[in-house]
């Protein structure tokens, strides 16, 4: 009973709990068990068991009070990208080793206000800047699927968080999602991920990345589960000027599964070339299923697509040069040791290069690169003017009567850790073609498991919605979902 | 546009991580791989084009320009790597 109690979908627990089949005490110590036990998956990489067993206990309490939120006494894992207070928050990063901040993000603030449990912090890609959980520095996170000998990633940024809901060491988990880190996690690893529309969640006390870009999201095991998180995540926050003042509807309750009527956009320019079989074919059956559920399927154009990933690596480093201008050993996070007679400037330098991996300083540079004079209007500003072309495409997709648009999620299913390692950076920023333009247009996109490929590995679709239309979105992801079956689980070898 | 080292260098030097002499060729070619991949942006017909400033169309929020909060030196200390009588401390930063 102890091990299978993690592997119950949160609306599974929320109803065991409100029954009394089950208390959070009980559910909190088994995923606390089943997280000790999964050591090699690397995924949890702060334990906060502590805290766990106290939200859980005080959580039995309301709900013995009756009316508790849905979340309440639900086991979540937390990305170490959210500020948790008094427990450390590093964004995967050395340079904020040993930070534990004063203050709770708002997102996570809304969850623990609900009555969630936090179990730990969630390995990531350093800064949320990769594609693979390999930018780390607490070391890759490794995927719960295997298929031979080799160790495969979980994806990334949000590695950890998706390795921790596969391999059911969490009922959930949060995201967050720049470029395409909810959703190709997610497809990599079987579970769902959504990233809801720009200024949806406040992104307040969330360690900032790319901040035009950057979004929290909630990562599960279904459809249903999502939606359910994704209402605790969102609402507006005086702290964040770009969260959206807008009503937060319960998602739930739209899951009815019915899209007759709907309109869903094939966009064409998503047919990239090399792209393997099965993610055409898996594409194909998509589109298949969803017209069978009774939606009306267009093939429609989003002509700048080609140019989103170019345009993402010139806005998203410069914001990520400026964002992280912050770490500079004075305030916060480690400062490098410094030599006789070295001054400010040095204690900057030597700081910022101990403090930030490989891709971090990569990237910091490429994006000062970019905004230095002389430059930044051939760089900067060209950049930004085809992001408004991409978020047009969309527009006019959407004018058209398009209620809903179906892509892959990732061009591959999980590669191999340490596959991409000697390849140009620019090959692992392919991951992100097919999620990276939703980003860019400020879009709500979800990542649905589908089916397995050859190898037995599970490959995504993506949906992608109009702004604030999270709530039909998720209906149409669901009625996918239920065309779709996806039951596959990786077999426990950790 | 290529990269050289000395650029690479400027670069480095701008964004304050100091990158080892031996490293700035390797550095040089991973800007060309990226800003080459970048480079793609120029076929777009961009003429008459805003540039994005907002991704959603909304207004900002305005607020009373008062304080809403303070008098909590302590905890902002508390995660400096060195703090002392109430500041930050750093290196010296004027001769």
């Amino acid at each position: 009973m102890m091990t299978e109690l993690p592997k119950l979908k949160i609306a599974e627990a929320r109803d065991a709990l409100r029954k009394g089949e089950l208390t959070s005490a009980e559910l909190t110590e088994a995923c606390l068990n089943a997280i000790e036990g999964a050591g090699a998956l690397n995924a949890f990489v702060h334990k906060t068991p502590q805290i766990a067993q106290e939200q859980a206990a005080a959580a039995d309490d309301r709900l013995k009070a009756g009316g508790a939120p849905d979340l309440c006494g639900i086991p979540l894992g937390i990305k170490d990208l959210f500020c948790t207070k008094g427990v450390a928050s590093q964004a995967a990063s050395r340079i904020l080793e040993g930070f534990r901040p004063e203050y709770e993000s708002t997102v996570t603030r809304q969850l623990f206000d609900a009555g969630a449990v936090m179990l730990g912090k969630l390995n990531m890609d350093e800064f949320a800047m990769g594609s693979s959980n390999e930018t780390s520095t607490y070391g890759n996170a490794v995927n719960p699927w295997k298929v031979d000998d080799r160790q495969l990633t979980p994806g990334g940024s949000s590695g950890g968080s998706a390795a921790a809901v596969a391999a059911d060491l969490c009922l959930g988990a949060t995201g967050t999602d720049t470029g395409g880190s909810i959703r190709q996690p997610a497809a990599f690893t079987g579970i769902t991920g959504i990233k809801p529309t720009y200024g949806r969640c406040s992104r307040w006390g969330i360690v900032a990345f790319a901040s035009s870009l950057d979004q929290a999201g909630p990562m599960a095991k279904d459809v249903r589960d999502a939606a359910i998180l994704l209402r605790a995540m969102c609402g507006h926050d005086p702290m964040d000027s770009t969260s959206a003042d807008l009503a937060v509807p319960d998602f739930e309750a739209m899951l009815t599964g019915d899209i007759k009527g709907k309109t869903i956009g094939i966009p064409r320019e998503y047919r990239m070339d090399g792209m393997p079989d099965e993610i055409d074919a898996l594409w194909t059956r998509g589109r298949e299923m969803l017209q069978d559920a009774g939606a009306k399927i267009v093939d429609i154009s989003l002509p700048h697509t080609k140019y989103a990933l170019p345009a993402y690596y010139v806005i998203a480093p410069a914001e990520a040069s400026s964002n992280l201008a912050r770490y500079d050993g004075v305030r916060y996070g480690h400062r490098a040791k410094l030599s006789q007679g070295d001054g400010i400037v040095e204690m900057y330098e030597k700081t910022r290069a101990e403090g930030f991996g490989e891709e971090v300083k990569r990237r910091v540079m490429v994006g000062t690169y970019v905004l230095s004079a002389g430059f930044y209007d051939a760089y900067y500003n060209r950049a930004r003017k085809v992001r408004t072309l991409i978020k047009k495409d969309f527009e006019d997709a959407f004018d058209a009567g398009i209620d809903a648009i179906l892509t892959p999620a990732t061009p591959s299913a999980a590669f191999g850790l340490g596959e991409m390692t000697e390849a140009d950076p620019v090959a692992m920023y392919l991951n992100d073609v097919f999620t990276v333009t939703v980003n860019l247009a400020g879009l709500p996109g979800i990542s649905v498991p589908a089916g397995l490929d050859k190898q037995g590995l599970p490959l995504g679709l993506q949906l992608i919605g109009r702004p604030w239309d999270e709530g039909d979105l998720l209906n149409t992801a669901y009625a996918l979902e239920r065309s779709a079956g996806f039951v596959a689980k990786p077999s426990k070898w950790w | 546009m290529s990269i050289d080292i000395e650029t690479a260098a400027r670069v480095a030097k701008l964004a304050r991580i100091r990158v080892d002499e031996d490293d700035l060729p390797q550095l040089a070619h991973a800007f060309n791989d990226i800003l080459g991949f970048i480079e793609q942006l120029n076929e777009v017909d961009v003429e008459g084009v805003e540039p994005m400033v907002s991704v959603t169309p909304m207004r900002l929020k305005r607020r009373a320009d008062g304080v809403t909060d303070g008098n909590m030196a302590d905890r902002i200390l508390s995660n400096a790597p060195d703090a002392r009588e109430g500041f930050f401390a750093v290196p010296k930063v004027v001769e």
